[in-house]
């Protein structure tokens, strides 16, 4: 029944399906992120505008810590869409 | 005398350009469309002999190559060869030019180049095994030009440094000396501490190596334009660097911490060694994702804009007049990606820099203090 099943399944591109939805969740991912780093940022910086410089500074290396976990999901995607068979 | 090393390298560089014109093979009549790869290439009818497949014309650009290919015009391909230098069991240490391939079409002494598969743009020997490949290829010429072009700064500055210490900085110093500047006292050291100069020509070359490779990625003028910080064994050797210095720097605090961890119940280090375990994946990760980061940054920059123009490709074998239209929205979104890449290239850099020097904080800190509360 299993064979059946994977005879079936072989060839169908699943590899290609599966690689193109995790890029669209880590883009999704990705963007939750990093709009929440921004306006906790925003935030920040209306209640002391002063502060405006290191604020600025830490949202950036924060934004590209997130960033790579994204591209970590994207590399692993892109393999998957990139496999034989 | 900087002149004149610039013109006598731009002398070489189109003398090798207009020598290997006459190089140019045509391409063979092979279908690129059985070629496995990620193209969903356009449906159009005609057995065009060269129908553009995306995936492979993205993946060229941003590989690794024999040669440095500037460009085709219809079958001839422009491309400047470079050396490869290769050594096997059986037959020894070759040095040839790549010019003896002629684009994967000939083999030279049993070695042949792969044009196809998934052994694309390696040396094969007859019985199909690889030779030690030593090569200068596209990357490590690219390489090469960029650790010119960070001597030929670093030493001239340097050198007027030495000369007058104490003058206001002019020229090439005022751009840099606030970067390192900055890098000094923002980020290196509060990460490091007291012991920082040890590690500051480390991390200062790391990050102008990354800085400027990243740059020059971004010019298509070569010798600038290779894919060098987004070829993955580059980024590792940077990510081992950083791997050995912070485990060679540990102190004994840095290694009780990682094998025998204050503060965490016994029974999570004997009889299975859990927390431990969890501490040598954490040194061993730390590095590697770093690595991708790097990687998949600058990799995934280049492949956007690469995607980009090659929209305008497969909307050019539908009609002519839809690919104009195309290429106006293209270039735009290209010129937007481009700027956002100068802010990437900076940000990569910056970001490696930072987390290496948090690394060797961490390696090098005491811990006086805990020491104290334990045995109160």
């Amino acid at each position: 029944m299993l064979s059946i099943i994977l005879q079936a399944a072989a060839g169908s591109g699943i590899a290609q399906l599966g690689g193109a939805i995790g890029a669209g969740i880590a883009a999704l991912g990705a963007g939750f992120g990093i709009g929440k780093i921004g306006s906790s940022a925003m935030e920040a910086i209306a209640r002391q505008p002063e502060a405006a410089g290191d604020i600025r500074a830490n949202m950036i290396i924060i934004a590209a810590l997130v960033e790579s976990v994204a591209l970590f999901a994207v590399i692993v995607c892109l393999l998957a869409v990139l496999s034989q068979q | 005398m900087h002149r004149t090393i610039c013109k006598a390298l731009l002398l070489v560089a189109l003398l090798l350009i207009w020598a290997n014109r006459g190089f140019a093979a045509p391409i063979a009549q092979e279908e690129h469309t059985d070629s496995v790869s990620a193209g969903h290439g356009p449906e159009t009818g005609g057995h065009e002999s060269e129908k553009l497949n995306p995936g492979d014309f993205i993946f060229d650009h941003i590989k690794d190559a024999h040669e440095w290919h500037i460009m085709s015009i219809g079958h001839t391909h422009i491309s400047i060869p470079l050396p490869v230098i290769l050594y096997s069991k059986t037959k020894g240490l070759n040095i040839f030019m790549s010019s003896k391939f002629e684009h994967g079409l000939t083999t030279h002494k049993g070695f042949r180049l792969v044009t196809k598969g998934e052994n694309k743009n390696k040396i094969l020997d007859e019985d199909g095994t690889r030779p030690l490949d030593f090569s200068i290829t596209k990357n490590i010429a690219a390489m090469f030009f960029g650790v010119f072009i960070i001597l030929w700064i670093f030493l001239s500055m340097g050198k007027v440094y030495r000369k007058n210490p104490v003058s206001a900085p002019r020229g090439l110093q005022s751009w840099f000396e606030p970067v390192i500047v900055f890098l000094r006292d923002e980020v290196i050291k509060p990460a490091i501490g007291p012991k920082y100069e040890r590690y500051m020509p480390y991390l200062l070359t790391l990050f102008f190596f990354i800085w400027i490779n990243n740059m020059l990625g971004l010019i298509p003028i070569p010798p600038a334009g290779a894919n060098l910080t987004g070829n993955i064994a580059v980024t590792m050797t940077l990510a081992l660097f950083t791997f050995i210095i912070t485990n060679v720097s540990g102190t004994r605090d840095y290694w009780k911490h990682i094998f025998n961890t204050p503060g965490v119940p016994w029974w999570l280090k004997l009889p299975v060694p859990i927390m431990p375990l969890v501490e040598v994946l954490g040194v061993i990760t730390k590095p590697v994702v770093l690595m991708i980061r790097l990687f998949a940054n600058i990799t995934a920059g280049h492949i956007v804009v690469m995607g980009f123009i090659t929209l305008i490709y497969i909307f050019a074998q539908m009609s002519a007049g839809l690919a104009y239209g195309v290429s106006i929205v293209s270039v735009l979104f290209d010129v937007f990606i481009f700027f956002l890449e100068l802010l990437i290239a900076f940000i990569q850099a910056f970001i490696f820099t930072f987390l290496s020097s948090i690394y060797f904080g961490l390696a090098v800190v005491e811990h006086h203090e805990e020491h104290q509360k334990e045995h109160a």
